[in-house]
């Protein structure tokens, strides 16, 4: 029997896992150095804020992987050897692979920061960075302030955790305005207002220069580049991106970049080696997206298609429409096909916007200038109907279209008051158009005849 | 390893301890509760109607001002910061401590009502006296241990409702939700029925008396609303009473189909039950400890199946004692009616096991095939062995084993005193048989089902952490399939708790009510073509 062997136990591993056992009988192996089941990465900040156990933060039952003869292995490999198809595995005995898939995932970046390697300063990835978070920040008398280097996801979660313990929080971020090399301004702004709405000291175009110590050795204050002021500290919380776990591959002959090159079929440039998730990084690029992508959907989907493969029916990854969401404190935000910042937006991008005159909510829709064919969209405190946008980007809709039948992409709960209306007559205003808001239709929803 | 302990305090977030103000709100409650307790140990009071309101007024306003402390000050969105790091809400001492007052509460209420004062032949004593003075303006009669506990349920419902409406104020589902069971609580299960008692004897009733009935009490929720002694009251009362008679029928068998098909059971469960409005309001804190394990699940399907045929053979057998065999009479005959009740359950039966069998699980079956002919074999051997007991049993014994096992300890006890311990929704979950008839329709034929948004699910659990019925939401959203379970009440938190807007809930077209997938939206769409061809 075929042996397939997955390093890693996060969303790419796991799924693939999952896909494999349902396409075939092989013998599968998932080795983690995390955490004995698969949990949700995305969940653990809810740990630290007491919504829920970690338990909960695991999607299957214990049970779930000996019914589905998932082999589980807890330890960290240390070695691949490719000639031989085997694994060094400190912490359990060594495995032999047939076929081997690597999904690592990715660590904290740290920028070569005096002081980055201190007692209190940590990222947040993985359960081991939360349990550490846990001895460096339990309340606010042993953590009196923290600084969290980085303005990007991780970072306005890491704030909201600490705040929900009462922990002053500082919030350097590097660019101008909050998660702007992904936002544009408007929207942007508005998650400004919503950081200092929620008592977070947020410096915007600050970057950190240095990280003291106290006498031992834990950090005591940062000081900033440019001003130099120094700020009194207890935790730095580092969260200036990810980058793919990969150091372990160092001299096992498998091609790597800033992750594991892998062509279009995630396969390495060793025979019967795949990387899939954070930690794959694409020789081609696809459409638009990065290289690296490290968002849990892209690595649920990898293990969707590279099952395939494995179990014979050799498969090109072909993501669909890009999408995404994350929620900043308060505000959830959703993302559909492609609007890109101010800096990294072509002449031919037009971004209509509108934004509540007083509730924090706002919409940015991208669309083509010549063509107006809608290129994306940006929500925030706003849900759309993922099936219905990712079809009208299918049906390159032009922005018309969109607005007369944006009823069609609510997604908000029954009863909640809708902004359709405000939003065409800021279009039409906007555009000089004269849409007419078409009312929700089931029959176009769920594409019925 | 996590570093925090449990916090000891009943309601802080550690490390963050009570306000100045949520202290002061907390001694007023329990001040309230303490002027209760004093009336139980026979304390007499000079005044009872003031002492009565003092206590009610400091309960709710003790409730209302550490809401108002707890949540005005912040930034409307999801407030669960710290629930599993209070011991009241996550099974600690205090969550001990309190079911088992609770549970204690229950077991006195239901069997030693004397211990509350209750004198059945004199003027009350002890807690229940001084509830006379309300009862007498409200009904004309003394107070009994039912009037104390209505009273105290309306009280809480009232009270955390509105703690409920300020902790979810971002969200209207919720609050017009939480508006409408304190309205139908207040009105329906409380004032209502005690001023309709006033009636009793009144000329517009014929002279006669109207049983207490709360209309939104519907069978087999309400299991002996068609007991005899009810039937004589309601044919006593005119035409008055014949149309409260015709509403309970209509209730179960029209009304309750034709708003399940539309809006799946939350019509009732979370928008309309008393059971259920307590569990949503004074048991919202507790709602996370429901079990989410697929064992549970197990057992939740036979206990409340069980229960349906047991308050469906006990009201038959209760009906059946009171029927005549003279046609010329009646024309509804001991025969007639179980006749009748057959034909109504072989249709079900059938109807379920023809056209929706590939919806039901294997266990399904064998548990629906088992429990049918048991019961068609209950009715035919009472064909077969001439007039005696129908299904083997007394009527009367079937109906005291019924009251005191699924109606007092069941609902109650645990139903309601495990709050603290099982959650906020057990007897709703896997005791109560109108949540498994409603349960069952909204599986087959109902336009309702949570809605999974494509391939937005992140599999972070808050929704299946949240869900009071126990379900694992998270199970169908992760594989991009929408919910369509019997036991969903649709109190809507799985889609409040969602961080990433993944859950809708809807009525909606039965074609592709379900649409389950295996590759989900946004991956290549060949993959997912070829995947999920169905």
């Amino acid at each position: 029997m075929e042996h397939i062997v997955i390093i890693g136990n996060g969303i790419a591993g796991v799924t693939a896992a999952r896909h494999i056992r349902k396409l075939s009988d092989k013998k599968i192996t998932i080795v983690s150095a995390e955490s004995e089941y698969f949990f949700s990465r995305t969940a653990l900040m809810y740990v630290y804020m007491g919504h829920m156990k970690f338990e909960h933060t695991q999607p299957y039952e214990n049970h779930f992987w000996k019914k589905n003869r998932i082999d589980l292995v807890r330890g960290y490999v240390t070695k691949v050897n490719t000639k031989e198809k085997s694994l060094h595995i400190d912490g359990a005995p060594d495995l032999n692979y047939d076929k081997l898939i690597i999904a690592t995932g990715s660590k904290p970046n740290k920028f070569g920061w005096p002081g980055q390697d201190l007692d209190g300063v940590q990222g947040l990835y993985s359960k081991q960075d939360l349990d550490l978070l846990e001895e460096n920040a339990p309340n606010n008398k042993v953590c009196k302030r923290a600084v969290i280097v980085g303005g990007g996801l991780i970072g306005i979660e890491l704030a909201e955790m600490l705040r929900t313990r009462d922990i002053p929080v500082t919030f350097l971020v590097r660019e101008p305005s909050f998660w702007n090399n992904i936002l544009p301004n408007r929207d942007s702004e508005m998650i400004n207002e919503h950081i200092r709405e929620h008592h977070i000291d947020l410096r915007l175009g600050v970057s950190l220069k240095e990280i003291h110590p106290d006498e031992n050795g834990r950090v005591k204050s940062v000081t900033l580049a440019g001003t130099g002021e120094e700020i009194d500290c207890n935790l730095v919380g580092l969260t200036a991106g990810v980058t793919p776990n990969i150091d372990f591959l160092k001299d096992s002959g498998i091609e790597l970049g800033r992750g594991v090159k892998v062509n279009r079929f995630l396969e390495t440039n060793v025979e019967d080696v795949y990387a899939i998730g954070d930690c794959a990084e694409q020789q081609e690029a696809i459409g638009n997206r990065r290289a690296v992508e490290a968002v849990w959907y892209t690595g649920r989907m990898m293990g969707e298609t590279l099952a395939q493969t494995i179990c014979g029916n050799r498969m090109e990854y072909k993501p669909g429409h890009w999408f995404n969401s994350a929620k900043f404190l308060d505000i959830e935000y959703q993302t559909y096909g492609w609007v890109f910042p101010e800096p990294r937006k072509k002449e031919s991008e037009t971004h209509f916007h509108w934004r509540h005159p007083k509730e924090k909510r706002c919409i940015t829709i991208a669309f083509d200038n010549d063509s107006e064919t809608v290129l994306g969209i940006n929500t925030f405190g706003i849900r759309l109907r993922h099936e219905v946008f990712d079809r009208w980007l299918s049906e390159k809709r032009t922005v018309d279209f969109v607005m007369e039948h944006l009823r069609d992409a609510s997604f908000d709960p029954e009863f909640y008051k809708n902004f359709e209306s405000d939003i065409v007559s800021k279009y039409n205003a906007d555009f000089g158009k004269s849409i007419n808001l078409k009312k929700k239709n089931l029959k176009r929803i769920f594409k019925i005849a | 390893m996590s570093t925090y302990n449990k916090s000891m305090a009943l309601t802080g977030e550690p490390p963050r301890s009570l306000s100045i103000g949520q202290k002061i709100a907390v001694l007023l409650g329990l001040s309230g509760l303490g002027i209760l307790l004093l009336a139980v140990f026979n304390t007499s009071f000079p005044n009872k109607t003031l002492w009565l309101t003092l206590s009610l007024s400091a309960i709710g306003i003790g409730t209302i001002w550490f809401s108002w402390d707890a949540y005005s000050q912040k930034i409307p969105g999801i407030k669960n910061d710290g629930v599993w790091f209070r011991s009241i809400s996550s099974r600690g001492l205090w969550g001990w401590v309190a079911g088992l007052a609770l549970t204690g509460f229950y077991i006195v209420l239901y069997f030693y009502p004397e211990y509350l004062g209750l004198v059945s032949d004199g003027e009350n004593k002890g807690v229940i006296g001084l509830f006379d003075p309300l009862s007498k303006f409200l009904n004309g009669n003394p107070a009994s241990q039912w009037f104390v506990y209505g009273t105290l349920y309306t009280v809480a419902i009232l009270a955390f409702g509105i703690k409920f409406i300020w902790k979810y104020r971002h969200n209207r589902y919720e609050r017009l939700r939480t508006w409408s069971v304190m309205f139908f609580q207040t009105a329906f299960a409380f004032i209502i029925p005690e001023l309709m008692a006033r009636l009793n004897g009144h000329k517009i009733l014929d002279g006669g008396s109207l049983p207490y009935y709360d209309l939104k009490n519907i069978w087999p929720l309400n299991y002996y609303n068609f007991e005899g002694y009810r039937i004589k009251m309601f044919l006593s009362s005119g035409e008055i009473g014949f149309a409260f008679l015709i509403f309970g029928i209509l209730s179960i068998f029209v009304i309750t189909p034709i708003l399940t098909y539309k809006y799946g059971k939350r019509w009732y469960c979370s928008w309309v039950c008393g059971c259920g409005g307590l569990a949503e309001t004074a048991g919202d804190s507790f709602r996370q400890l429901s079990d989410k394990s697929t064992f549970a699940w197990k057992v939740e399907r036979w206990v409340v199946h069980s229960v349906v045929v047991f308050v469906t053979l006990m009201t038959t057998a209760v009906i059946y004692s009171y029927l005549g065999t003279d046609t010329s009479k009646y024309w509804l005959t001991k025969s007639s009616f179980l006749i009748g009740v057959a034909v109504l359950l072989t249709l079900v039966f059938g109807w379920a096991m023809i056209f929706k069998r590939d919806q039901l699980q294997k266990d399904a079956k064998y548990g629906a095939i088992g429990y049918f002919v048991i019961i068609i074999a209950l009715i035919g051997f009472h064909f077969f062995s001439g007039e005696g007991e129908v299904f083997l049993f007394k009527s009367g014994t079937l109906r005291k084993s019924y009251s005191f096992l699924i109606g007092s300890i069941f609902s109650g006890v645990i139903g309601t005193g495990f709050y603290p311990i099982f959650g906020s929704r057990v007897w709703c979950r896997f005791g109560c048989p109108m949540a498994a008839i409603l349960g069952f329709q909204q599986k087959l034929f109902s336009r309702f089902r949570i809605t999974t948004n494509g391939g937005q699910c992140i599999s972070c659990g808050n929704c299946s952490t949240y869900c009071e019925m126990g379900i694992d939401v998270r199970a169908y959203a992760q594989k991009g399939e929408n919910i369509v379970r019997a036991s969903c009440v649709g109190c809507g938190i799985c889609s409040a708790v969602c961080p990433r807007g993944v859950l809708k809930l809807e009525n909606g077209p039965l074609e592709g009510r379900i649409d389950s997938n295996q590759v989900l939206l946004g991956n290549d769409v060949d993959l997912m073509n070829l995947v999920n061809k169905k």
